[in-house]
C-alpha cells in the first residue's frame, strides 16, 4: 500500500495559524460589506437596466414640465391649460414627425396628454416614496422595539399590528386618503398617511429579524459590556437588518404605486385638478374604447414604474443576501428573471453535479476571507425564542 | 491481498464561486480495504469532507469534479441519477456530524427506518419493521420495540447517531462514510459511539471513511490515517506509524498542537507546579499593592474582595411565566488573577453561569459577587460600572464580532459605551492591543468577514481586554477553532493572562484545555457542582465517580495508551455498573 505524496512546497508546511496570518499580511484587495453588496447589484442584469430605466423616467417627468408643472422645463406646455383638440386628440408622435406637437395626444378639452402624464408620473413617484418612508419607519420603529424588549412592549405593539392587518388594506387607505384631502401639503401629506396603513409588512419582518439577532453573540457582548439598549439597537441591529429593510422598502414603493393608483381610481386618492396616473386612467376609463391612447400612456407608466421597482427590490434581495440564490459564474439572465428559465429540480442538480462544469446557483464556498456574513433571510419568523 | 472496496484516483474538485474558481482538493488518492477504518485526517478547508462526499455524489451544483471513485471497481462519478440513487444507502452509506438534523424531526423512527430498507427493497411490510427493531437493538437502543414507535427529539444526541448508525448499517454496506460523526458529542458519549462503531466493523466486515480533525479519535479508531493539507495528502500510513513516527513536518505540527490532558507524575508538572509557587506569591505581593492604591473607604486593612464570587447561586430559565432551573446550589470563588474552569458536558448549565455573570441572565437565588459587591442587585448606574471590569470571549468567531463594523470599532467598542477616552487615544489602544494579539494594526479597516476564525477569536479576546477588566468571562472559546490554532489561541491567552493578570472564570468541555490554562477547576452536571479544587486534584486525583468517566472518556493520540485507556475505562464502567 504505497502511495506516492505528491511534493509540497516548503512554504505549504505551516500550521493553518500561521497560513491565514500570512494571508492577512499579504495585501489582498479587500472588500467591505458595502462593496461586496454593490458588487453583487451591479452583476444583477435586471436590476441594473430597471435603475437605468427608473432613473430615465424621473428624469423625464422632472425636466419636462418642471417641478411645478406649468410647462417650466424643456416641454413648454402645462398640464393645466386647456386648448383646440387637434385631429380628435390623437397621438402625433406615430405621425412621422419626431415628437410633434402633442406625442401622447390629448385628452377631451385639450389639455396636452404628455406634460399630464408626466404631471400624473411626478405625482405618483412623489406618493411612492412617501408611502415607502412613512411606512418603512413606522414598521422599523414598531419591529424593532417589539423585538428587542419582549414581553408587555412586544406584546401591546403586535397586537396594534395584527388590528391594522385584519382592517382591509384598501378601505384603511381610503379613509387615511379623504382625511388627508383636508391637511395642508397636498400629495405627500396624503402619501406619509397611505403609509400609516402599509407599514405591519415591514414591522414583522423588522421583528423577526431583530429577534434572531438578539440572540447573537455580538449583540450579547454588547449587552455584557454594558451598552444602552438605544445603541444596541441602532449601532448593531439595525445595520444588520438593513437588508430586509431596504428590500421591503423597494417592494413597498411599488405596491404603494398601485395603491395610490386604486386609489384614485376608486376617487380618494389625488384630487382634481392635481393628477396622478391612477386619476388619469381613471377620468379616461370610458375612452378606452374610442381614444385607447389616453388608457395606454399612463398605464405603460405605471408598469414601467412598478415591474422596475420590483426588478431593483429583486436585484437588492440578491446582492445582500446571497447564500439565498445563485452567484458566481451564473447570474440571472432576463428569462430567469420572468420566470421563463425554470431552475432544475433537486432530481436533476444531484446528476448534474458530478458531470457539469459550470457553476450552479448555491455558493458554497467562497474564496478565503471573502465569506459573508449578511443577515440571513432564512430564519422563520414566528419562530419563538426563549424568554430569558 | 483483496481488492479494495472503495478506491479514489487523483481526485480533483473544484467550485466556481463569485470571485473566480477555487480549487479545493488537488489530487488525491487513497483506498478502503473492506473491514478497515481510514482516517481522513485535516482541518478546516483542507478538503477532507470533499473529497470523501464525492463517492455519494453529494457535493453542491457549482463544484466540478475530475479523478476516478470507484467502490467495488465501478466509477460512481459515470454513474446515472438512478444508479447513484440504487448505491447510496446500499453499497455506501453516510453518517453526519449533527444527529439532529440528519434524522427527520416529524417522522418517527420507525418509518425512517423502514423506508431505509423498503426503499433499497431489503424487507417490506412487517417484515421491515422487525428487521428495523432488531436493528435498533443492535445498535444498543434498550426496549427498542416501544421506543421504535418514538420521534427523534425524544430520544439524546448519543441515541439519534445510534439511529443514524442503524440506518446507516440498514441494507448492509461496504462502506460506511462518517463525517465527523462525533464531533457534536459530549465525550462520554462519544466514546460509546466510537465503540459501537468498532463493534459494528467488526461484525460487518464493512470499510469506514472516518473524516475527523480530532487526533484522539483517530487514535481510538483507525488503521490507517490520510493526513490531508490545503487539498492534498502530505501523508499517508498506518496509524502507529503517524502518530508515533510522523515523517511529515505538518503532520508533526498538527500532533504538537493537540492539547494534552497530562496523567499523574507527568514530568512537565512539577516544573508547572514550581512556577506557580513563584507566580502566586507575586501576584498576593502585587494584588497587596493593588488593594492599597484602591482602597475602597473600609480601610487598608480588609481583604482584597474576591474577583468572582458565587454564593448558593441558582439560575433558571422562563418560559411563559414557567421557570426550569437549571443551575442549583453553585458555590465558588475565583480569586484575582486566578483562572478557574467550569467543565462540564452539555446541558450541565456551565454556559448559563458565564450567562448570569456577564447579566444576561437574572439570577433567581443567591448572591453572584464581582468584586465583593453584588452585582444583580445593584442599581443600574453602578451594574454599568462593574460592566467595565467584565470582559467576554464567546464561543462562536462567526457570531462574535459584528460584520457591519470594522476591527477597530469592535475593539473601541466598549471605551466608546463608558465613554473613555477620544478618537486618537481609542484608536492608540486598539494598536496596542492588536499588537498584543500579534495582529497588524492594518487590520483596524477591515472588517470581520474578511479574517479566519482563529483571527477573528484574537479580536475578541483583544475586544474582551480594551477596559483592563479584571475578570474575563470566555466561553468555549477556542472550541470551534481547529487545533492548531486553538493552540495558537490558548498559548496567546494564557501569555496576555499573566501580562494583563485578569481573573478569568473559563468555560470549556474539553479536559485536556483546561488541563493546560486553569489553576482550578469545577465540574458540573446537571446544573449541580460534582467536584471542585485546584487542577491538579480534580483532573489527576479525581474523587467523584462522574469526573474519573469524564477523565476516562477523552481520547489521547497515541493508539497504545488509548487502548488503554479504553479498557481502564471499560473496566470502570463495569465497576459503576
Amino acid at each position: 500500500m504505497s502511495q506516492s505524496t505528491p511534493p509540497i512546497p516548503p512554504e505549504d508546511v505551516r500550521s493553518a495559524a500561521e497560513a491565514e496570518d500570512a494571508k492577512l499580511a499579504s495585501a489582498q484587495r479587500s472588500y467591505s460589506q458595502g462593496q461586496l453588496v454593490r458588487r453583487r447589484f451591479f452583476a444583477h442584469k435586471p436590476a441594473v437596466v430597471s435603475m437605468v430605466v427608473l432613473a430615465f423616467i424621473i428624469l423625464l417627468s422632472i425636466t419636462s414640465i418642471g417641478f411645478s408643472g406649468q410647462g417650466t422645463g424643456w416641454w413648454s406646455k402645462s398640464f393645466l391649460s386647456t386648448g383646440l383638440t387637434v385631429d380628435g386628440g390623437r397621438p402625433t408622435m406615430f405621425n412621422g414627425a419626431f415628437l410633434g406637437e402633442h406625442p401622447f395626444g390629448q385628452d377631451s378639452i385639450g389639455r396636452d396628454y404628455f406634460a399630464m402624464v408626466m404631471r400624473g408620473t411626478q405625482q405618483s413617484l412623489l406618493v411612492a416614496i412617501g408611502v415607502a418612508l412613512s411606512s418603512t419607519v413606522l414598521g422599523v420603529l414598531v419591529g424593532a422595539l417589539a423585538g428587542y424588549f419582549r414581553g408587555w412592549i412586544e406584546a401591546v405593539l403586535m397586537r396594534i399590528t395584527d388590528v391594522v392587518i385584519v382592517v382591509p388594506l384598501l378601505a384603511l387607505a381610503a379613509v387615511f386618503g379623504a382625511y388627508a384631502q383636508g391637511l395642508p401639503g397636498g400629495t405627500l401629506t396624503l402619501a406619509l398617511a397611505i403609509g400609516l396603513a402599509t407599514w405591519t409588512g415591514t414591522a414583522r419582518l423588522v421583528r423577526a429579524e431583530i429577534l434572531s439577532l438578539r440572540e447573537k453573540e455580538y449583540v450579547s457582548a454588547a449587552v455584557a459590556m454594558g451598552a444602552h439598549p438605544a445603541r444596541i439597537i441602532l449601532k448593531h441591529m439595525l445595520p444588520n437588518s438593513i437588508g430586509v429593510i431596504v428590500v421591503n422598502a423597494t417592494f413597498a414603493i411599488a405596491t404603494a404605486i398601485l395603491l395610490e393608483t386604486t386609489l384614485s381610481y376608486l376617487g380618494f386618492g389625488v384630487q382634481a385638478p392635481e393628477t396622478s396616473l391612477g386619476a388619469l386612467i381613471q377620468n379616461n376609463q370610458n375612452a378606452f374604447t374610442t381614444r385607447p391612447w389616453l388608457f395606454w400612456f399612463p398605464g405603460l407608466f405605471i408598469i414601467a414604474i412598478a415591474l422596475s421597482v420590483n426588478f431593483i427590490g429583486d436585484g437588492l434581495r440578491d446582492a445582500i443576501d446571497p447564500r439565498q440564490k445563485r452567484s458566481g459564474a451564473s447570474r440571472p439572465g432576463w428569462r430567469t428573471a420572468f420566470g421563463l428559465l425554470g431552475r432544475s429540480t433537486a432530481e436533476e442538480r444531484a446528476g448534474k453535479q458530478v458531470s457539469e462544469l459550470s457553476g450552479g446557483p448555491t455558493q458554497m464556498q467562497p474564496p478565503a476571507g471573502m465569506t459573508d456574513h449578511g443577515p440571513d433571510f432564512g430564519h422563520d419568523p414566528t419562530d419563538e425564542k426563549r424568554d430569558s | 491481498m483483496p481488492a479494495p472496496v472503495l478506491s479514489y484516483k487523483d481526485i480533483r474538485v473544484s467550485f466556481a464561486t463569485e470571485f473566480g474558481d477555487v480549487d479545493a482538493v488537488k489530487g488525491v488518492s487513497f483506498e478502503v480495504m473492506p473491514g478497515e477504518v481510514v482516517a481522513v485526517v485535516g482541518e478546516s478547508g483542507s478538503g477532507k469532507s470533499v473529497t470523501s462526499s464525492t463517492a455519494m455524489g453529494l457535493l453542491p451544483e457549482n463544484a466540478s469534479v475530475e479523478g476516478e471513485v470507484l467502490l467495488e471497481g465501478r466509477n460512481v462519478l459515470k454513474m446515472s441519477t438512478a444508479e447513484l440513487r440504487r448505491l447510496r444507502g446500499s453499497d455506501i452509506s453516510m453518517v453526519f456530524q449533527e444527529p439532529m438534523t440528519a434524522l427527520n424531526p416529524v417522522l418517527r423512527v420507525s418509518d425512517q427506518l423502514v423506508e431505509a430498507l423498503q426503499v433499497h427493497e431489503v424487507a417490506f411490510g412487517s417484515e421491515a419493521l422487525e428487521k428495523a427493531i432488531e436493528l435498533l437493538e443492535r445498535v444498543g437502543i434498550p426496549e427498542a420495540r416501544t421506543k421504535i414507535r418514538q420521534y427523534p427529539h425524544q430520544f439524546s444526541g448519543g441515541q439519534r447517531q445510534r439511529i443514524v448508525i442503524a440506518m446507516a448499517i440498514a441494507c448492509g454496506p461496504k462502506v460506511i462514510i462518517a463525517d465527523e460523526p462525533t464531533t457534536a458529542l459530549d465525550v462520554t458519549v462519544q466514546a460509546e459511539i466510537l465503540d459501537l462503531l468498532r463493534e459494528l466493523k467488526q461484525e460487518l466486515n464493512t470499510g469506514i471513511l472516518l473524516i475527523t480533525h480530532n487526533m484522539g479519535v483517530v487514535a481510538d479508531m483507525a488503521d490507517r490515517v490520510v493526513v490531508m493539507l490545503n487539498g492534498e495528502v502530505v501523508e499517508t500510513g498506518p496509524v502507529a506509524k503517524i502518530l508515533g513516527h510522523p515523517e511529515h513536518p505538518y503532520t508533526r505540527r498538527l500532533l504538537a498542537a493537540m492539547p494534552l490532558l497530562r496523567e499523574a507524575g507527568d514530568p512537565s508538572l512539577e516544573l508547572e507546579q514550581e512556577q506557580e509557587r513563584v507566580s502566586v506569591s507575586e501576584r498576593a505581593a502585587s494584588e497587596a499593592r493593588h488593594g492599597t492604591a484602591t482602597g475602597k473607604g473600609s480601610g487598608a486593612a480588609s481583604p482584597v474582595p474576591a474577583a468572582l464570587e458565587a454564593k448558593d447561586v441558582a439560575l433558571e430559565y422562563k418560559f411563559r411565566r414557567k421557570a426550569t432551573r437549571v443551575v442549583h446550589d453553585l458555590n465558588f470563588i475565583v480569586q484575582p488573577g486566578e483562572i478557574m474552569g467550569l467543565v462540564g458536558e452539555s446541558g450541565s448549565g456551565k454556559s448559563t453561569v458565564a450567562k448570569a455573570v456577564l447579566g444576561l441572565l437574572d439570577v433567581a437565588e443567591g448572591e453572584l459577587r464581582v468584586r465583593g459587591e453584588n452585582m444583580p442587585t445593584l442599581p443600574s448606574k453602578q451594574k454599568k460600572a462593574l460592566k467595565r471590569e467584565i470582559g467576554v470571549v464567546f464561543q462562536d468567531p462567526a457570531a462574535s464580532l459584528d460584520p457591519r463594523f470594522p476591527i477597530g470599532d469592535i475593539i473601541t467598542e466598549p471605551m466608546v459605551v463608558h465613554k473613555e477616552g477620544d478618537k486618537n487615544s481609542r484608536m492608540a489602544r486598539a494598536r496596542e492591543l492588536l499588537d498584543a494579539v500579534r495582529l497588524p494594526s492594518s487590520v483596524l479597516n477591515r472588517y470581520p468577514h474578511e479574517l479566519s476564525g482563529g483571527q477573528r477569536q484574537r479580536i475578541s479576546i483583544a475586544r474582551a481586554l480594551t477596559l483592563n477588566p479584571t475578570l474575563l468571562i470566555a466561553d468555549e472559546p477556542t472550541s470551534a477553532l481547529d487545533v492548531s490554532v486553538q493552540a495558537a489561541v490558548l498559548e496567546l491567552f494564557s501569555e496576555l493572562q499573566q501580562h494583563y493578570g485578569f481573573a478569568c472564570l473559563f468555560v470549556s468541555h474539553d479536559l485536556a484545555v483546561v488541563d493546560s490554562l486553569a489553576h482550578k477547576v469545577l465540574v458540573m452536571q446537571n446544573g449541580r457542582t460534582v467536584e471542585q479544587g485546584t487542577t491538579d486534584q480534580v483532573l489527576r486525583h479525581a474523587k467523584e465517580s462522574y469526573t474519573q468517566q469524564l477523565l476516562a472518556a477523552a481520547p489521547v493520540p497515541n493508539p497504545e495508551v488509548q487502548a488503554r485507556r479504553r479498557t481502564e475505562r471499560q473496566r470502570l464502567l463495569a465497576a459503576l455498573g
